[in-house]
């Protein structure tokens, strides 16, 4: 088991490594330039300023040489500064993560508090109408946009009870109850997608382990069915489900860019988009890597989390 | 033993405790063994045929500012009107063809991008199967939407782009089962026998490679079908798809957020219709999977 979870641990840095290479070649080979983009309009802005800028910039550097800058920056925990705002990058990120990793986690807590009851609702009852509209309302769940649902909320909320959301973050740590107010909402927007994938891999899961031989066994001993139900089948059914949840963060993630455009929540992907519409390179850089880190490592303890629920695979 | 039980006794024999005298719904929804199937197939070909009659249905022109702002809906707006004056109901029919093209094609650039990339790896294998599988697994390292709003964003905000975008950051994943049903029908014998009798590779993956990976990529296809509107529609939302003046449903969305305190109905529409498109995809993607997947059913 030890040397499994090393193992896993270790397999995280070349994947950190191709992701940072990935990303930086992406940035340099699309077209789009952030000079042009800064001068566009200005006539005043001669090939040999822009040249300045660009050497100003370090974008003049072969890509090589840009990419190991880039990297012993990164190392040394300097992602650099922003193009537009001459802000350090890894403050600017500093202060979004905690937005985006509450707003991700909040949604993943709601969506399984939610989704795992009525899964196994749907599942002891199979085929009866309770089941279908489980079924149902999960299909509709799995299609909702979730910056619709978002919309909507903000709207409901400003039309029925006149609150919209606060300006700037408030931290748990300073305001729990304002942070959950605010927080609240655009978790929920969040969740719904999640809730209907859990729930739908909660049924599905439940109905193959109430199949099996040793539920079987288990009631002919004369077990209660909430005995068999939560006992027997709940936790094994439950193991492929934790792995849905880890492989869906992402999607968490990239939904949660958006929610935080919407709700003026400053996380890592409200940077991101802002930096894209700049053009702002090394913001980009930073904030993409950064999001897919935070992705990668959370991907990686839930698998460890997986290998330790199940025995069958401590050595896979 | 156990095996040779299972399949003698159908699931439904198996006694169920918590059976009573089941409901009505209950009955109805066992004599239509797949209604969610056929209603799914129901909502995309209805959505197909607005899309192809578009100028037929709609009763403007969508980009039209020649009627009075933001009107509700009613009599002879049937959506009411956007904050420039145009019949929503139009904008809304005529989104359907920039969801379903734009869906359709970037689905389409995914299959063809992946597909080629899955043959070439499984085929060959060796180094170039390495590379390329490596840069699958980077790929899958990101959040697809954050790697499509990356890529459309620097490719510059346009519908063409976007798509470009989203058949992009799908492709990997048609590459994986590609490349995996590959390997295995490499493995037979056929293969062998094939080259043995001096076949080209082509000829080898054409008659013999393809054939075999269809079934999975068409189940594919209309799952990802229903993710690439989702993600048109966020992108456009975002600023980063389809460009105004052009209707497309995350366009209207997002411009709908600064007027729906007045007129709520504009934020209600274009979110209703990616819904009902994507629930579509959902439900005869969930019928198909129950059709083509005999043991899933059984449950």
């Amino acid at each position: 088991m030890g040397t499994y979870v090393l193992r896993r641990v270790l397999l995280l840095i070349p994947t950190l490594f191709g992701m940072s290479l990935f990303i930086f070649l992406m940035l340099r080979l699309l077209p789009g330039d952030v000079v042009d983009l800064m001068t566009a309009g200005q006539e005043q802005a001669t090939d040999e300023s822009k040249r300045k800028l660009r050497e100003a910039f370090g974008l003049a550097d072969p890509l090589p040489v840009q990419y190991v800058k880039w990297m012993l920056g990164l190392l040394r925990g300097d992602p650099g500064k922003s193009l537009r705002s001459g802000q350090p990058i890894g403050d600017a990120l500093g202060q979004a993560l905690p937005v985006t990793l509450e707003l991700t986690l909040l949604a993943v807590l709601l969506a399984t508090v939610v989704a795992i009851p009525l899964g196994v609702l749907s599942a002891s009852r199979r085929d009866s109408g309770a089941d279908f509209g489980g079924r149902v309302a999960g299909l509709i769940g799995l299609s909702v946009p979730s910056f619709w649902l978002a919309t909507l909320t903000l709207l409901f909320t400003s039309l029925v009870f006149s609150w919209v959301p606060p300006v700037s973050w408030i931290p748990p740590t300073v305001d729990p109850l304002a942070n959950l107010e605010q927080m609240l909402l655009p978790a929920a927007a969040l969740a719904v997608q999640l809730m209907a994938i859990e729930m739908r891999m909660t049924r599905t899961t439940m109905l193959e382990v109430l199949n099996q031989d040793y539920v079987r066994t288990a009631r002919a001993k004369g077990a209660s069915e909430r005995l068999i139900t939560y006992r027997h089948a709940l936790r094994n059914a439950l193991i492929p489900v934790i792995s849905v949840i880890g492989f869906q963060i992402g999607t968490l993630m990239g939904g949660s860019a958006i929610i935080e455009v919407i709700f003026g929540l400053n996380g890592i992907g409200a940077t991101l988009i802002q930096a894209i519409f700049n053009r702002d390179y090394p913001m980009v850089q930073a904030s993409a890597l950064f999001l897919a880190a935070v992705f990668v490592i959370i991907n990686t303890s839930v698998d460890l989390l997986y290998g330790y629920l199940d025995p069958r695979i401590k050595h896979a | 033993m156990t095996d040779a039980l299972q399949v003698a006794l159908p699931a439904r024999a198996l006694p169920d405790s918590t059976a009573t005298r089941p409901g009505r719904l209950t009955r109805v929804w066992r004599r239509w063994r797949n209604p969610i199937g056929l209603v799914g197939a129901a909502v995309i070909l209805v959505t197909v045929l607005v899309a192809v009659g578009a100028p037929l249905i709609a009763p403007y022109e969508p980009s039209s500012q020649a009627h009075k702002r933001l009107l509700p809906p009613g009599a002879p707006y049937l959506m009411g009107t956007d904050e420039l004056g145009r019949d929503t109901f139009s904008r809304i029919v005529f989104g359907a063809r920039v969801s379903l093209q734009v869906g359709a094609l970037a689905v389409t650039i995914a299959l063809l991008l992946g597909t080629s990339l899955g043959l070439l790896g499984g085929f060959y294998g060796g180094r170039l199967d390495d590379v390329l599988m490596r840069v699958v697994d980077i790929m899958f390292a990101f959040p697809g939407l954050v790697l499509a709003i990356v890529i459309a964003g620097l490719l510059g905000p346009s519908r063409n782009n976007a798509m470009l975008a989203i058949g992009i950051v799908y492709a990997p994943a048609f590459a994986r089962v590609v490349r995996g049903s590959v390997m295995a029908v490499m493995a037979e014998p056929y293969i062998e026998a094939a080259r043995v009798t001096g076949a080209s590779d082509w000829r080898a993956v054409r008659l013999h490679v393809l054939p075999n990976v269809l079934a999975p990529l068409i189940v594919m296809v209309s799952v990802y079908l229903s993710q690439a509107i989702l993600s048109e529609a966020a992108l456009s939302f975002l600023g980063l798809g389809t460009q105004p003046p052009e209707p497309s449903w995350g366009g209207m969305l997002s411009a709908a957020r600064a007027y729906m305190e007045l007129s709520p109905w504009m934020a209600i529409f274009p979110g209703a219709a990616i819904m009902l498109v994507v629930l579509g995809f959902n439900f005869l993607g969930d019928g198909l999977r129950d059709v083509l997947d005999p043991r899933l059913r059984s449950l």
